[in-house]
C-alpha cells in the first residue's frame, strides 16, 4: 500500500504486581522484583491455588478529574486499571488530554485533537463482583435455599444498582477512557484472551498507518484477582496449585518444572502516534513499530496446538510485515505462561522461526513478576520490549534459570545485561480460542 | 491501488428462522419473532418475552461435525450454524482449498451465556450462614460448592473469542482471529475491521459478523435494571416499535449473521458470485458519557460521516439507511437527529428502516444480521418496513418505511449501529454492477 506512514511509541502507561507507571515497573524488572504474593482481596484459603499478582495500593482519584469520581462507582476492577494506565500513558506520552487539563496538571487546550485520538482496547470477560451479585441473588432464595427465579424477577433483582450491567461489559474499559481523555476517533474492544493487548496495538497501529487517526491509546487491562477469575482457570487446569508457600517461584515461563500460572490483575495501554506528529509536538520517541502478525489455532479451540503452527504463523507474518527476516531480530518476548502443554506449543512455534538462532538472541520473558492477567498481559510485555530497545538493557527474566530442554530462549539471569538492540519482536496469544499476535518493534532512526 | 472487498456469501441464524430467502420473504412481509420467554423462567422478570432462536439443532447445519462442537455455547454454535450456510453460499463448500493462513476471522460475538444454576448455588452457598441469614460472601465456602460444581467447559465456552476459535478450525481458518465486542456495534465494527484488514493484505478471505444471546437470566436482569427493554408483556408482538412515539425500550433478540468478505480479484479467480462491494467503514466514540448518549448525536453523526469519506462518498448518493433503531426512546429520536444533521434536506427522503421491530435487538448480533438484510435490499430492490409503527413522534419525522415493504432501486446503503458507552461503527455498501 502506497502512502503508509510510520508509526511511533511515544507513551507507556503499565498497572503490575511490581510496579504503576513506567518508571516504576522497568525499575522493578531491573531488581528482579516478583509480584506474586500470597492473595490478600479476599480469603484465597478455599482454593487450591492461593497465590497471584495484585497491584499495588493507589486511588483511583489520582487518575481520574474530580468531576468524574462518582463516575468510579460504575466501574469494575478491570476498568479502574485500564483507566490508571490510560493516564500513565497520556502523561508519558506529554499529551495534555482533557483530562489532564480538568486536573490541573496542564494549561490550555489539549495538544492532541480528540477527533484524530482514537482507542484500541483489549478487555476480557469481566467476573460480577460476587460480593454484590451474591446477596442479590441470596434474596431470591426459597425456603430450601434454592435459587428461585420468580423471586429473583419480582423482587431480587430490584437489589442490584440500576446501572449494575455497564460494570461488566468489556467495552466499558474504552468507554471510560475514551470519555475522560476525548478520544473521539476510532475506537475498538478486543477480546481475545491473553493475545486481546497485542490484536488491539495491532489493529491501532493500522488506523494509524492508513492515516483514520493521528494518535491512538491501545493495549489492554483485566484481573484475574477475583474468586470467580481464580476458579476458572483452576478447573481449566492452568494454575500452579503447588507453590502456595512459594508464592515468588509460582510461575516459571518455559520452566523444566512448570506447573502452571498464577493469576494476575493489571495491564498496559500505549501511546501510538504518527511519526510526523510525534515530531511536530517535539514527543519523545521510545521505539518504531514496524510489523503485525496475526494467526489462529486451527487444530483446537481450547487447548494449544503442540506443533505451535498458529505461533509460528503469527511470526513469520509480523517479520514479513516489518521486512525483516529472524536472523534481524535482538529481542524475543515471549509470552511464556509457565503452563506446561502451552509452554510446549509456545516453544515449538518460535523454534519453527528462530531455529538455533534463538540461542544468540536476547529473550525477555515477565510472568514470572507479574503473572498472568489475560488481556493487559501482552502489552505489559510489549512495553518491557520496548523498554528493553530503548535503554539498550535486557533485565533478567525472573523463574527462568532452570530451563525446559527444548527452550533456547537467551534469557538474563542476575542483573541486567547491557545491549544493544535494534529490533524486538512480542508474542501474544489466548490461552483458550487459538488467537495469536505478533509485533515487531525498531529502535527509533530518523 | 487500494485491494477492494465484496461480499460472496452470508448466512444466518435468527429467531424468524436460517434459510436467507425464507427468512427475508418473512421481514418483507413484516413478520415477528417475538413471544414470551421459554429459555428461562422469566414470568415474574419485568420483561417476559424476547425474540428466540427457535427449532435450533447444530447437526442440522453441520452433520456429523456438529459431535465435535457438542460443548459450545449457544453463541458459538449460532455462529457455527450461520458460518456453515455462509461458507456455503460462497460457493467454498467442497469448493476451491486455498491457502489458509489468508483466510481469517473477525467477529462481534458476545459473552456466552453465564453457566446459571452452579453459579447461583455458590453464591448462595457462599452467603448464608448455616442459619441461612445472608451474610457477606464467605470466599472459603463459595470456593467450596463453586469448585465442585462449575464445569471446566462451560466456564472456558463462555469466553468471547470462543466462536471464533471453533469456527477457525470447523473452516480452517488460519489468518488474523479476533473478536471485538463493542457492545451493540460489534459486528458492524467486525465487518469493517475485517474489510481494512483485507485491504492492507492482511487476509484474502475474511468470515466476518457476529454472534450473540443475551437471553439468559443476568442479561435480562442488567438489561431491566438499566430500564432499557420494552415492558409491553401482554402486547409482546407490538412490543418493539422504533421511531414510534409510543416505543418503550428494544426487545432482546438473540442469533447470528456471518458474511464471507473477499478480496476482488481473489473472488473472480475463483469465479465466485459477488453479492455487494463494501466501500465505507467509519468508527467512533461519543466520549461523553457511560450512561446517555450524546446529545447531538456526535459520535453517531462522526462515524456516518466518516464512513461516507472513506467511500469517497457525499450524502446524497445513499438510497436506504439501515438504522440501529433500538426503540428506545434515546436512540431513536438521537439517530435520527444525527441523521439529518449528516443528510440535511435529502434526510426525509431517503428509506429508513429498522429489522429490530421483527427480531429484536441481537446485541453483537445485530450488525451482521442486519447487513444482510442491506445485501438483499440491494439484490431485490426491495427494503424491509419498520413494522408496529402506529404513532408518529415529531422527534422522529423521518421516512421509516411504515409497516410495509417497499420497491427501491438500492444502489448505496449505509448501515448503522451504535453501542452502549458510545463506540459507534457505520458501514457503506455498494451494488456490485460487474465493475
Amino acid at each position: 500500500m502506497t502512502g503508509k506512514r510510520r508509526v511511533v511509541i511515544t507513551g507507556l502507561g503499565v498497572a503490575a504486581p511490581i510496579g504503576i507507571g513506567i518508571e516504576a515497573f522497568w525499575e522493578g524488572l531491573l531488581q528482579r522484583r516478583c509480584g506474586i504474593k500470597r492473595i490478600e482481596s479476599f480469603d484465597p484459603s478455599g482454593f487450591p491455588c492461593q497465590v497471584g499478582g495484585e497491584l499495588p495500593p493507589f486511588q483511583l482519584g489520582d487518575f481520574i478529574p474530580k468531576g468524574y469520581r462518582k463516575s468510579a462507582k460504575v466501574m469494575a476492577r478491570d476498568i479502574m486499571i485500564a483507566v490508571v494506565c490510560a493516564y500513565h500513558a497520556v502523561r508519558d506520552a506529554g499529551l495534555n488530554t482533557k483530562c489532564i487539563i480538568e486536573r490541573g496538571e496542564a494549561a490550555g487546550q489539549p495538544n492532541v485533537d480528540s477527533t484524530r485520538f482514537g482507542a484500541n482496547i483489549g478487555a476480557g470477560l469481566i467476573c460480577a463482583d460476587l460480593n454484590e451479585l451474591a446477596g442479590a441473588l441470596a434474596t431470591a432464595a426459597d425456603e430450601n435455599g434454592k435459587f428461585d427465579f420468580r423471586r429473583w424477577g419480582a423482587e431480587g433483582m430490584n437489589n442490584l444498582t440500576p446501572l449494575w450491567l455497564l460494570k461488566f461489559l468489556p467495552n466499558m474499559l474504552a468507554c471510560h477512557v475514551t470519555i475522560v481523555h476525548d478520544a473521539q476517533a476510532p475506537s475498538n474492544t478486543i477480546t481475545c484472551g491473553e493475545a486481546s493487548s497485542h490484536l488491539a496495538i495491532g489493529e491501532a497501529f493500522r488506523t494509524i498507518a492508513r492515516g483514520d487517526a493521528d494518535v491512538c491509546i491501545c493495549g489492554g487491562a483485566e484481573s484475574k484477582i477475583n474468586p470467580m477469575a481464580v476458579a476458572r482457570p483452576l478447573l481449566c487446569g492452568r494454575l500452579n496449585t503447588q507453590s502456595n508457600d512459594a508464592p515468588d517461584k509460582a510461575c516459571r515461563p518455559f520452566g523444566k518444572d512448570r506447573l502452571g500460572t498464577a493469576p494476575a490483575e493489571g495491564g498496559g495501554l500505549v501511546i501510538l502516534e504518527a511519526l510526523d506528529h510525534a515530531r511536530a509536538r517535539k514527543a519523545r520517541v521510545y521505539a518504531e513499530v514496524t510489523g503485525f502478525g496475526a494467526s489462529s489455532n486451527t487444530s483446537s479451540w481450547s487447548r494449544p496446538d503442540p506443533k505451535g503452527r498458529a505461533i509460528a504463523v503469527a511470526l513469520h507474518k509480523s517479520l514479513y510485515d516489518a521486512g525483516l527476516k529472524a536472523d534481524d531480530i535482538d529481542l524475543a518476548s515471549p509470552l511464556g505462561a509457565g503452563i506446561a502443554e502451552h509452554d510446549a506449543a509456545e516453544l515449538a512455534g518460535w523454534n519453527d522461526v528462530f531455529g538455533e538462532r534463538l540461542g544468540r538472541t536476547y529473550a525477555l520473558a515477565t510472568r514470572g513478576a507479574v503473572g498472568t492477567n489475560g488481556a493487559g498481559s501482552g502489552a505489559i510485555d510489549l512495553a518491557a520490549a520496548v523498554m528493553a530497545v530503548h535503554r539498550s538493557t535486557v533485565p533478567a527474566s525472573i523463574n527462568t534459570a532452570d530451563l525446559d530442554l527444548s527452550c533456547r530462549f537467551r534469557f538474563v539471569q542476575g542483573d541486567p545485561r547491557d545491549a544493544r538492540l535494534r529490533t524486538a519482536v512480542s508474542l501474544g496469544y489466548a490461552l483458550a480460542g487459538g488467537q495469536c499476535a505478533a509485533l515487531v518493534l525498531r529502535k527509533f532512526e530518523e | 491501488m487500494q485491494r477492494r472487498v465484496v461480499i460472496t456469501g452470508m448466512g444466518w441464524v435468527t429467531p424468524l428462522g436460517h434459510d436467507i430467502e425464507a427468512v427475508w420473504q418473512k421481514m418483507l412481509a413484516g413478520a415477528c419473532g417475538v413471544a414470551p420467554t421459554t429459555l428461562f423462567d422469566a414470568t415474574t422478570f419485568p420483561t417476559s418475552f424476547s425474540a428466540e432462536v427457535k427449532n435450533f439443532r447444530l447437526s442440522d447445519f453441520l452433520g456429523a461435525d456438529s459431535e465435535k462442537h457438542r460443548e459450545a455455547s449457544r453463541n458459538s454454535q449460532f455462529a457455527l450454524a450461520a458460518c456453515a450456510l455462509a461458507w456455503k453460499n460462497a460457493g467454498l463448500d467442497g469448493g476451491p482449498t486455498f491457502d489458509p493462513s489468508r483466510v481469517g476471522v473477525y467477529l462481534g460475538g458476545g459473552e456466552g451465556p453465564m453457566d446459571f444454576q452452579p453459579f447461583a448455588a455458590a453464591a448462595l452457598a457462599g452467603c448464608r450462614d448455616s442459619r441461612g441469614q445472608i451474610v457477606s460472601l464467605d470466599t472459603v465456602r463459595w470456593a467450596e460448592v463453586g469448585l465442585r460444581m462449575l464445569h471446566a467447559v462451560n466456564e472456558l465456552e463462555q469466553d468471547p473469542n470462543m466462536a471464533g476459535g471453533h469456527i477457525a478450525v470447523q473452516f480452517n481458518a488460519e489468518g488474523p482471529n479476533i473478536n471485538t465486542l463493542t457492545a451493540c456495534a460489534a459486528s458492524t465494527q467486525a465487518i469493517g475491521e475485517a474489510m481494512r484488514l483485507i485491504q492492507y493484505g492482511d487476509a484474502d478471505v475474511m468470515i466476518s459478523g457476529g454472534t450473540h444471546s443475551m437471553i439468559h437470566p443476568f442479561g435480562v436482569t442488567g438489561f431491566n435494571r438499566l430500564t432499557a427493554l420494552s415492558t409491553r408483556n401482554d402486547t409482546c408482538l407490538t412490543a418493539s416499535r422504533p421511531f414510534d412515539r409510543t416505543r418503550d425500550g428494544f426487545v432482546l433478540g438473540e442469533g447470528s449473521g456471518i458474511l464471507i468478505l473477499e478480496e476482488l480479484e481473489h473472488a473472480q479467480r475463483r469465479g465466485a458470485r459477488v453479492l455487494a462491494e463494501i466501500v465505507g467503514f467509519g468508527s467512533t466514540a461519543d466520549a461523553f458519557r457511560i450512561t446517555d448518549i450524546h446529545e447531538e448525536g456526535r459520535g453517531a453523526t462522526a462515524a456516518m460521516r466518516a464512513a461516507l469519506r472513506s467511500a469517497g462518498m457525499t450524502p446524497d448518493q445513499i438510497d436506504y439507511i439501515s438504522a440501529h433503531g433500538t426503540g428506545t426512546e434515546e436512540n431513536d429520536k438521537i439517530e435520527t437527529l444525527a441523521i439529518r444533521q449528516v443528510f440535511g434536506d435529502r434526510a426525509k427522503s431517503v428509506a429508513i428502516s429498522s429489522i429490530k421491530s421483527m427480531i429484536g435487538h441481537l446485541i453483537a448480533a445485530a450488525g451482521g444480521v442486519e447487513l444482510i438484510t442491506c445485501v438483499l435490499a440491494i439484490r431485490d430492490g426491495v427494503v424491509h418496513p419498520t413494522i408496529n409503527y402506529e404513532t408518529p413522534d415529531p422527534e422522529c419525522d423521518l421516512d421509516y418505511v411504515p409497516n410495509t415493504a417497499r420497491r427501491a432501486d438500492v444502489r448505496y446503503v449505509l448501515k448503522n449501529s451504535f453501542g452502549f458507552g458510545g463506540q459507534n461503527a457505520c458501514l457503506v455498501l455498494r451494488r456490485w454492477d460487474g465493475a
